[in-house]
């Protein structure tokens, strides 16, 4: 027996058995592998800030007993009728198509009872939605599948998107399962085709376009309507500015670990500015041109908690947006379908071909036996306990930086934890007066 | 006839009173006078108007038309009839980019010429051209007709669905699953009528037909390159 000592195996870092994984899975496939969601890898987040909170020189306010307002109201520039929410959290655009019907009946649902707004997608708007939605954002998409004047009147905003976080750049993407009779009527396409949505807008190119495009748009809707344009985090400071010069009432700005119903997995993951980076960029370019508070910023792309809602404000946006938290909070990859999720070769937490229509917990299929699976009632009272809970939560840490309305908030009542995150946040590290790339150490 | 001039009127109130005709008025024949190049004009209409542009207009007039017609004696910039649903757009002169973009619906006729990107993302919408066409055009079509008395330019109907594409002149290229196809009694059919209600003169017979070869509409690697 041979006795002499051997070190453990020892596996690559840089071959790890993830990338191996994949590696395997493209020789045997031919094809890149596409997935839903966002970023999965970890990059500087919202979890490297930390708020400073009120001691000697700030006064906090009682926690229970003073009020912390969370009103906001967006579309102030040039709409007639601007938006009012009561919570600075919104609802992300998601299309029908992506989601089952009853999941997006759910999503207005407990966007309605937590007093904001829903949008809509890629698919058109369909009657679950807008019936459940007090407040519905109507997407503008490259594709204009859907796209009418009658819906246009019916909605409360319209949403230019040009890009979105997870794949600035990219277009829509729905594969054949999920291009149902219905799904496929609403987009006047084939049934069971894949359908993959152009980049780019048919009818305009650039800013100067886009700006008579949303002349067009105010004309048919007698300016009554905010229009929000959306951006991809690919160079905030820039296309910021540049929504600002189209006419944009409100931009929403999505960070790369903002989701998508489904796209390649090398774009989500190699393509785009994680969100804490692309905000202050963001606030910049709307201060040099004194549109502050005045076009209002949306920030999406990994909110989870309270907490990063209080961060994304004390930064300088007006509101937040939630798309991967509200399926989290309807239902999606909840353990109790983990026998399933084992079937499908995932597991709870993991699951992410949601492209492939077979969603355990009924909320990314078009399957008429798996949607039943999600009660759109009890799942849009999740989702506005949800809501709720966030809204608490970043008033909770609001007062305790004395602050009276949640967008009161600003950098100086952070400090960062790692560089990286005082970089791109552009606050201090924690015990430092150190801003990399503003002051010296 | 009813006179607007938009020399003296503004865009909004020219479009909000045309948008605020209901759909039984008798006040149906409308006059817009010097548009010069104006952008919008003639926006979401809904109703069965007859509006006449005297000269030429901007970017997207007569843009998700409902029911009107537009005639425009001039020519007009991009993205004309763009997402119409239902009516009649006609140019008499020629159209830049994007004519008829993602149209769902109606009838849009263009006596000139139109550029790039003619019919792109078409929905259900029919075009006839009198002229020729761009480059790009009926890109990603979807559903409806384009008639092309003319020439088309570099690949027509490049990844198009259902649409059909009818040509009377030459082809520069076509785009990627985009092939040339039989031409049935059906299509003949179809072909004159569209090409009587564009008063275009020319015969059924005259044109070849084009459309999607189908091989891609599901992934297979073996077609990548066409992506």
């Amino acid at each position: 027996m041979d006795r002499t000592p051997h070190t453990v195996p020892r596996k690559s870092w840089t071959f790890s058995d993830e990338v191996n994984s994949e590696i395997r899975r493209a020789a045997a496939t031919g094809i890149y592998d596409i997935r839903g969601g966002g970023a999965k890898r970890r990059v500087p987040h919202f979890d490297d800030l930390l708020f400073l909170g009120a001691s000697m020189s700030r006064y906090p306010l009682e926690g229970y007993r003073e009020r912390c307002e969370t009103k906001v109201t967006l579309g102030t520039r040039f709409a007639k009728n601007p938006i009012e929410l009561d919570i600075p959290i919104t609802i992300a655009g998601m299309s029908f198509g992506s989601l089952s019907g009853p999941a997006k009946e759910a999503l207005g649902r407990g966007a309605t009872m937590a007093g904001t707004s829903t949008t809509t997608g890629d698919g058109g708007m369909t009657e679950e939605e807008r019936g459940h939605s007090a407040k519905l954002v109507y997407q503008y998409l490259p594709s204009r599948y859907g796209m009418n004047p009658d819906d246009l009147r019916r909605a409360d905003a319209i949403e230019v998107v040009v890009g979105q976080g997870a794949k600035p750049g990219g277009g829509g993407m729905l594969l054949g399962q999920k291009i149902t009779e219905r799904v496929a009527g609403m987009r006047d396409l084939p049934q069971g085709v894949d359908q993959r949505s152009a980049c780019r807008h048919p009818d305009w190119t650039g800013p100067d376009d886009l700006e008579i495009k949303i002349l067009e748009l105010r004309e048919i809707t007698g300016w009554e309507k905010p229009i929000y344009i959306k951006v991809g985090g690919a160079r905030p400071y820039y296309d910021v500015a540049l929504s600002v010069k189209a006419g944009a009432d409100v931009i929403v700005l999505d960070g790369m670990q903002g989701g998508t119903a489904a796209t390649q997995d090398v774009f989500i993951e190699h393509v785009g500015q994680p969100t804490l980076a692309c905000i202050r960029p963001a606030v910049k370019a709307l201060q040099d041109l004194g549109m502050h508070r005045k076009v209002q910023l949306i920030v999406s792309g990994g909110i989870r908690t309270g907490a990063d809602v209080a961060k994304a404000l004390a930064l300088g946006a007006d509101a937040v947006s939630i798309g991967s938290a509200a399926l989290i909070a309807i239902g999606d990859n909840d353990p109790k379908w983990e026998a399933e999720y084992q079937k499908l070769g995932s597991t709870a937490g993991a699951y992410d071909d949601w492209h492939e229509g077979q969603d355990p917990a009924g909320i990314t299929t078009q399957d008429p036996e798996l949607m039943k699976r999600l009660d759109p009632v009890e799942a849009g009272r999740r989702l506005r306990n949800y809501l709720n809970v966030l809204t608490l939560e970043a008033q909770t840490i609001a007062r305790a930086c004395g602050k009276s309305h949640v967008l009161n908030l600003e950098p100086e009542d952070l400090c960062a934890l790692t560089i990286e995150a005082a970089a791109m946040a552009q606050v201090p590290l924690a015990g430092t007066d150190w801003i990399p790339g503003k002051t010296g150490f | 006839m009813q006179v607007i001039d938009l020399a003296t009127t503004p865009l909004r109130d020219m479009n909000a009173t045309l948008q605020a005709q209901a759909k039984d008025t008798n006040m149906t024949a409308w006059e817009v006078q010097n548009p010069k190049g104006a952008h919008a004009v003639a926006v979401g209409l809904d109703g069965p108007l007859e509006v006449t542009v005297q000269g030429s207009a901007g970017y997207y007039c007569a843009g998700m038309n409902k029911d009107a017609t537009v005639r425009v004696t001039g020519s007009v910039g991009p993205g004309v009839a763009e997402n119409m649903m239902s009516g009649t757009v006609i140019v008499e002169g020629d159209a830049s980019q994007y004519a008829g973009a993602t149209g769902h619906g109606g009838l849009l006729v263009i006596k000139g010429n139109a550029s790039s990107r003619c019919g792109i993302s078409m929905k259900g919408i029919d075009i006839v051209v009198h002229g020729s066409i761009g480059h790009m055009s009926a890109f990603m079509a979807q559903k409806g007709n384009l008639v092309v008395l003319g020439d088309a330019g570099d690949a027509l109907g490049d990844s198009i669905y259902e649409a059909r594409l009818f040509v009377r002149g030459s082809v520069k290229s076509m785009g990627a699953d985009c092939v040339e196809k039989e031409m049935r009694p059906e299509h003949l059919e179809l072909l004159a009528d569209l090409l009587e209600r564009a008063e275009a003169d020319a015969k059924p017979e005259e044109f070849r037909r084009f459309g999607s070869a189908r091989k891609l509409y599901n992934f297979d690697i073996d077609n990548a390159g066409e992506y």
